[in-house]
């Protein structure tokens, strides 16, 4: 009786407050569009011709052009041909004012070079075939290199893959002439095209399997990997709304009177607990449904549920009694509203941060390691991620649970040593 | 009616961690069941306080406190049942309405669904609330806030009623149907223990009273005797050549 008035209490407060209720639902769920849209964008940039190339051609031969149209069909450039006789200074000033992130000056003497590379390399294969040619060759000499301007606010991981894209087709266009003129010259006749295409393109295929617990070979999407996270971060950030509002009851006149009354403050702790666990599958509930429902509208992957929703339930609903219980052990530590506040979302963004939400945990150093072990929401990310992305089942994720569980009780006992030094319970 | 004083008091010491310097020492007070019973004082004399530990709001280590013969450092929470507390603050959820408010403190104070029910449905109309029933008393007059202030306090029937400044900031009608209220409650068998600065109100109010300075109990006795006495005619003398204070020193 007591528990079920404070918990309709609890709820009608709850819903009176709208601004604490947008904050709530609104704004978790604008957090995981924004971030997965902006996500999927950048799956998109290195897969869909979306990175602008500018490249400024000032070799007039046609390896220059072979280059270029290699560099086309690799899939990850839209490539933009300024002016051959671009000079450095213009080409940077263009870099500069336009929508890409890199340039490329390819040198004078680009043709000359890649010749005289493939025929130092035909005589030297065919010498060591013991055929005629001249071992000795003399070493090209590089008099220009093929020069990358970049944007300095693009990540290393980004340049190193625009980097080994341009080197993948370089050479390309040098293995295609090595291949025509060691054919040259064993033959004495050009290579024929047929059997240019079958030696340069027929290559073993890279086979992609996402590492599952299922059959399933659905490549994981920019949707499968945001939604879960921020989801969490929603779940936990709910430390704003319920820590201050065990502050507000704390410090309110309202809570001079619960203490003389016959009821343990323990039992308005619970009912906050029930509302809030209440609150945060909800916020998850809905989150998932719009990853399902409304993300293709938004022209975002669709987000595929687990095949065990009671183990989705399950791991969310002890991922919402953890995020409850760290909010309760906060309001119950903070004497204001604003340390509260402050800690608690400072807080949640540090462990979400060793959690490997924002930064994934196999890029963390080393020394991080460890301490990622400690924050909830890492075991958080590790269940879903296991029900999300590997196909997993309840059975799978009882590992991650666990420690969630243990973490969960060591916010208890916190609460529980704060009430009784502060004579609440 | 029970043997036992509704609250006696002996040898309490108590002192507020923050200060240096004991607030109480051997204090000792005893109020009969059925009193209607006024602790005054200058501000800062210790009345609140001393309300506050008759309450069981605040600890203490030097000597006892007991209600109707129970100790109130006790752990069983049933003591609180005994009394009710309508604090000086507002003591209530402002985003809910007078109903839902009592629905709440009446669960809290021991009461099953039936008598919340019954009385809810008392209080609001000896109140004059029910117009307002379910109106979210953050839209209340100071006036009205203190009649739910006051209804909530008693809605489990407690057989001591402890008031901090009950009629604080209340236009006279008000006043006047809160007195009456309290004097009902009181003839029907609650010990009412009430501090105020409205000596005017006190004098129609108390029959007896305690005058406490500098946490000590200067005076305590029925209020005509002690006017008697002081050769006072009204409680404000009385205050005034008790505690050497004028209230604008205080």
């Amino acid at each position: 009786m007591k528990l079920w008035a404070t918990i309709k209490k609890d709820v009608r407060i709850l819903l009176r407050d709208k601004v604490g209720l947008t904050f709530m639902f609104a704004m978790p769920i604008l957090l995981v569009l924004v971030v997965t849209a902006i996500q999927n964008n950048t799956f998109d940039l290195l897969s869909k011709n979306n990175i602008s190339l500018l490249v400024s051609n000032k070799d007039t031969g046609r390896f220059s052009k072979e280059f270029m149209q290699t560099v086309d069909k690799l899939g990850m450039f839209k490539v933009v041909e300024l002016p051959g006789k671009s000079n450095d200074e213009e080409v940077t000033t263009q870099l500069r004012n336009k929508d890409a992130v890199v340039a490329v000056i390819i040198p004078a003497d680009f043709s000359v070079q890649l010749n005289e590379r493939a025929k130092s390399i035909t005589d030297k294969a065919l010498s060591s075939f013991g055929l005629e040619g001249d071992s000795t060759a003399a070493k090209v000499n590089s008099t220009s290199a093929l020069l990358m301007y970049y944007k300095p606010e693009i990540q290393s991981s980004f340049k190193l893959s625009i980097q080994s894209a341009l080197t993948s087709a370089l050479q390309m266009v040098q293995s295609r002439q090595v291949l025509k003129t060691l054919y040259f010259s064993i033959n004495e006749k050009p290579l024929p095209d047929s059997l240019e295409d079958e030696m340069l393109n027929n290559r073993m295929a890279i086979d992609e399997k996402p590492l599952t617990r299922s059959d399933s070979k659905e490549i994981p999407n920019a949707s499968q990997h945001n939604v879960p996270a921020w989801t969490i971060f929603a779940m936990f950030f709910i430390v704003i709304s319920l820590g201050g509002s065990i502050v507000r009851e704390k410090s309110s006149g309202s809570f001079i009177r619960l203490k003389t009354l016959p009821t343990s403050f323990l039992t308005a702790l619970l009912s906050k607990q029930i509302t809030y666990l209440v609150v945060t599958v909800l916020q998850a509930i809905l989150i998932f449904l719009i990853g399902v429902w409304i993300f293709p509208y938004l022209s975002l992957p669709k987000l595929n549920m687990p095949s065990d929703i009671l183990g989705l339930f399950i791991v969310t609903l002890v991922c919402g009694l953890c995020a409850v219980n760290y909010a309760i052990c906060i309001g119950v530590l903070a004497k204001t509203q604003e340390q509260a506040n402050g800690f608690g979302a400072v807080s949640i963004v540090i462990l979400s941060v060793i959690g490997g939400l924002m930064v994934p945990s196999f890029a963390m150093p080393a020394s991080f390691k460890g301490v990622m072990m400690l924050s909830p929401l890492h075991w958080c990310l590790k269940s879903y991620y296991v029900l999300f992305l590997e196909g997993g089942k309840l059975k799978d994720v009882i590992i991650n649970i666990l420690p969630l569980i243990l973490i969960t009780l060591v916010f208890q006992l916190i609460t529980s040593i704060a009430l009784q030094k502060k004579n609440l319970i | 009616m029970s043997d036992y004083p509704a609250v006696k008091i002996s040898g309490l010491g108590f002192t507020y961690p923050s200060q240096s310097g004991s607030l109480f020492t051997d204090l000792n007070l005893e109020i009969q069941q059925g009193e209607r019973f006024g602790l005054f004082g200058p501000n800062g004399a210790g009345k609140t306080t001393l309300m506050s530990l008759m309450t069981g709001l605040l600890p203490f280590n030097e000597g006892i406190i007991e209600l109707n013969g129970q100790s109130i450092q006790t752990k069983d929470k049933k003591i609180n049942q005994l009394f009710g507390y309508v604090p000086q603050d507002f003591s209530f959820y402002d985003e809910l309405t007078p109903v839902e408010n009592l629905e709440f403190f009446g669960a809290w104070s021991g009461l099953n669904t039936k008598q919340i029910k019954q009385r809810t449905a008392e209080l609001l109309d000896v109140m004059n609330l029910t117009s307002v029933a379910n109106k979210a008393v953050t839209k209340f007059s100071g006036g009205m806030k203190r009649r739910v202030n006051l209804a909530i306090g008693v809605i489990h029937q407690p057989k001591i009623l402890f008031l901090d400044e009950p009629t604080v900031g209340v236009d006279v009608q008000t006043r006047h149907d809160i007195l009456n209220y309290l004097l009902q409650l009181n003839k029907n068998g609650t010990t009412l223990i009430y501090t105020s600065h409205q000596l005017s109100e006190a004098e129609e109010l108390c029959k007896r009273v305690a005058m406490i300075d500098n946490g000590k109990i200067v005076a305590h006795d029925d209020l005509d005797k002690l006017l008697v006495d002081h050769e006072q005619d009204g409680l404000e003398g009385l205050f005034l050549n008790l505690t050497g204070k004028n209230f604008s020193q205080s």
